[in-house]
C-alpha cells in the first residue's frame, strides 16, 4: 500500500473504488454470464436482434465499464506487488491503462455498432 | 574501536517456506484468477466485435466456441470468474469487520471452492443443451 500511495497518491481511492466496482460487478456479471448462455448457439442476427434492445446495450456497456475499472484496480497492485525498479513499474502501470482503455473502446464499438445498425 | 559490521538480517520468510493452507492457495487462486480474466475478457470482446463485422468471421468465432478447445477455455473462463466473484464476496465481508474468526474462514474458503466447482457444472449443464 506504501509504495501504491507513494506512486500513485491514492490509496484510498484505489481501495474504494475496487469494493464499489466489485459490489457493482455481481449483478453485472450475473447479467453478462445469462447474455451469453443465452447466446451460446445464436446466429449474428439474433445477437444483433438482443443488443438492439437498448436495456440489454446499456447493460452490456455498464458490465464493461465496471469490470474493466475493477481489471484495472486489480493489476495495478499486482503490478506494484511484483514488479520493481521505478520505470519498470511505470511502464507497467501505463500498459495496463492502454490495455484496458483498448479493451473499452473495442467492447464500446462493437456493443453501438451493434445496437445502432439498421 | 571495534569496526562495525552490519549483522546478518533475517529475511522473511517466502511463500514456498510455508506448508500450503486452503486459505493461503484460496488468496493465490483469487489472484491468478483475476489475472486470468483481466486476459481472458479479449474472448468476449472478440466475440461481441466478430458479430459487428461481418457473418462469415461471426462464423469463425462461434465455430472456435464450438470447438473443443474454445469449450475448455470458456469452460476456464467461466471457473475463474465464478471463484473469483465468490472469493470477492468473502473479501466484501471481511471488508465490513465480521467473519474473521479461524473456524468461519475456513469454512468460507471450502465454500467458495465447493461452490464455484459446482455452479461452473451446473452453469454448464443448463447451457450446454443450447449450445450447437
Amino acid at each position: 500500500m506504501s509504495m501504491r500511495a507513494s506512486l500513485t497518491k491514492s490509496g484510498t481511492g484505489h481501495f474504494l473504488m475496487q469494493r464499489l466496482t466489485a459490489i457493482a460487478n455481481l449483478p453485472l456479471i450475473v447479467f453478462f454470464v445469462w447474455f451469453i448462455v443465452a447466446h451460446l448457439g445464436a446466429s449474428r442476427a439474433a445477437l444483433m436482434a438482443s443488443v438492439q434492445n437498448p436495456a440489454i446495450a446499456i447493460l452490456l456497456i455498464l458490465s464493461f465499464l465496471s469490470i474493466l475499472w475493477h481489471m484495472r484496480l486489480g493489476m495495478q497492485a499486482i503490478v506494484e506487488d511484483y514488479v520493481h525498479g521505478h520505470g519498470a513499474k511505470r511502464a507497467c502501470l501505463f500498459l495496463n491503462t492502454a490495455f484496458t482503455a483498448a479493451v473499452g473502446v473495442a467492447a464500446l464499438h462493437a456493443i453501438l455498432k451493434l445496437s445502432l445498425a439498421n | 574501536m571495534t569496526e562495525t559490521k552490519p549483522a546478518p538480517r533475517p529475511l522473511s520468510p517466502h511463500l514456498q517456506i510455508y506448508r500450503p493452507m486452503l486459505t493461503m492457495m484460496m488468496s493465490i487462486t483469487h489472484r491468478i484468477t483475476g489475472a486470468a480474466l483481466y486476459f481472458g475478457i479479449v474472448l468476449l470482446v472478440w466475440w461481441l466485435s466478430a458479430a459487428a463485422i461481418s457473418d462469415a468471421y461471426f462464423d469463425l468465432v462461434q465455430g472456435f466456441f464450438g470447438h473443443w478447445f474454445g469449450r475448455l477455455v470458456l469452460f476456464g473462463f467461466t471457473w475463474a470468474l465464478i471463484h473469483h466473484s465468490l472469493g470477492g464476496i468473502r473479501h466484501l465481508i471481511w471488508d465490513t469487520g465480521r467473519a474473521f474468526n479461524l473456524a468461519t474462514v475456513e469454512w468460507m474458503a471450502r465454500a467458495n471452492l465447493a461452490g464455484s466447482i459446482l455452479l461452473t457444472i451446473l452453469l454448464w449443464i443448463a447451457g450446454y443443451g443450447a449450445m450447437p
